[in-house]
């Protein structure tokens, strides 16, 4: 009995001591949450001001960019998965990487065969366990990321669609590269603090209702202005606006990646606090039962040595009245 | 006197945003000055470029922003720059470092802009190079 009991006294120590731990941990995530929030915020300045002058340059410019058109018969398609680096955030990673699996499907049903881009250590070990191949991983900022980051990564995908413009059925085309003809990337939406859920988007070709949409807000803002200054805007270009186009598309593109890792990284602080928030929970009702289970058999080893106790002392008062 | 309405933008942060009676920028055309009531104009601002905002207090507020467009419109000019550095906050000793670590890598694409841009922040903070 005594074995046992200490067996339950080191089990509710370490019971106790990880509970230390996860409670730190829901700490961190709690206030890298605030960070989070806070640098999804800091970011949409820029994303309203970039927003604002595509849609004045899709008024002015014709819409034939690589990065707006359809392709014809579009063969492969990349898909950009953000995932964290590190566990101990409760069903985020599983849950992104399901969302994954369904687009993945989606694709091949189309007929177009994806190539998969990885954020994020978790996910790299998922693919790599079931032997499944990645194009590129990228690891290493999935909680806090930068803008130097999502451009690394912009930059790679932008580059491998373009290299996808010439490509036909028999491999790669005159670049001698074999792209891609559509990009998605799949991360996880910070909706609240208590829901987060996991999207798939495609970044290029940017859908052509995103630009109307861009207009129809333009178009708003223009009938604000026009009623106070009477001329309706109509912008130059330095230089032309199939230029500024060509090079702000590819800017655009990388500030929605951007975005979605921001949003991403709130989310796994987010979900990562939710878990470490039960499991410290646990390991508090844990410890609590154990403590219980602990204290009975120390009050049973007690009662026992009395009862064994009174029961020599019986036997000897008896053994002393036979004398 | 009128002013302009500006706000400089990185993607991740405002960096700045008041009040200024000038904002002169190189585009990849040309240096060009808006005053209120410019016309409307969209620009992308030349790599390494300088931007100075003349604030309504009189104070020139010199940028060094990079991969950059400008635009102007009746309410004001919005400068939108990948990154952006106010010549105050700019370590000189880096940007120098940075300038020739870029001009020893030769004649890479990657190396050249380093250079332009370690250039840019150098102007704007008043060494020139």
């Amino acid at each position: 009995m005594a074995g046992n009991l200490r067996a339950l006294r080191r089990r509710i120590r370490s019971t106790k001591s990880t509970k230390k731990i996860f409670s730190a941990q829901e700490l961190i995530a709690g206030a890298r949450i605030v960070r989070a929030q806070a640098r999804v915020e800091a970011s949409k300045p820029y994303a309203r001001e970039i927003t604002r002058v595509l849609s004045a340059l899709a008024s002015s410019a014709s819409l034939d960019h690589p990065l707006l058109t359809e392709r014809e018969n579009p063969r492969r398609a990349a898909v950009l998965v953000i995932t964290s680096d590190r566990g101990f955030a409760g069903s985020y990673n599983v849950n992104v990487l399901r969302r994954t699996e369904e687009l993945l499907s989606l694709l091949r049903q189309e007929g177009k065969e994806p190539v998969l881009y990885v954020v994020g250590r978790k996910g790299e070990t998922y693919y790599r366990f079931r032997d499944r191949p990645m194009a590129d991983v990228f690891t290493g900022f999935s909680e806090q990321p930068g803008y130097a980051d999502a451009q690394r990564v912009g930059e790679e995908l932008i580059a491998v669609f373009t290299a996808g413009e010439d490509d036909d059925e028999s491999g790669p085309g005159a670049d001698g590269l074999l792209g891609v003809d559509e990009l998605h990337i799949v991360f996880t939406e910070f909706r609240s603090l208590l829901a987060q859920v996991p999207v798939a988007k495609r970044l290029a070709p940017l859908e052509v209702e995103e630009v109307e949409e861009f207009d129809y807000e333009r178009e708003d803002r223009e009938a604000g202005r026009t009623a106070d200054s009477g001329i309706p805007t109509s912008y130059e270009f330095e230089p032309s606006a199939e230029a500024l186009l060509d090079a702000l598309l590819p800017k655009y593109v990388t500030t929605r990646i951007y975005a979605a890792m921001l949003e991403a990284a709130a989310s796994e602080s987010a979900s990562r606090r939710r878990a470490m928030k039960s499991a410290s929970d646990n390991a508090e009702e844990l410890a609590k039962s154990l403590a219980r289970q602990a204290n009975q058999i120390r009050q049973a080893d007690i009662t026992q040595e009395i009862s064994e106790i009174v029961g020599g002392a019986d036997a000897l008062v008896s053994s002393n009245a036979d004398d | 006197m009128a002013t302009l309405q500006v706000e400089l933008v990185a993607v991740e942060r405002t960096i700045w945003s008041g009040e200024a009676t000038m904002v002169i920028a190189r585009t990849t055309e040309g240096e060009l000055g808006v005053l209120p009531g410019h016309a409307p104009l969209l620009g992308q601002l030349a790599e390494g470029g300088v931007v100075t905002i003349r604030t309504a207090e009189g104070d020139d507020l010199v940028v060094a922003a990079h991969g950059g467009f400008l635009s102007v419109t009746q309410q004001g000019v919005s400068i939108l720059a990948e990154t952006a550095e106010i010549s105050a906050e700019i370590d000189v000793d880096r940007a120098r470092e940075a300038l020739r670590r870029a001009e020893s890598e030769g004649d890479e694409p990657e190396a050249l802009a380093a250079a332009r841009r370690a250039q840019g922040r150098l102007r704007a903070a008043g060494q020139e190079s």
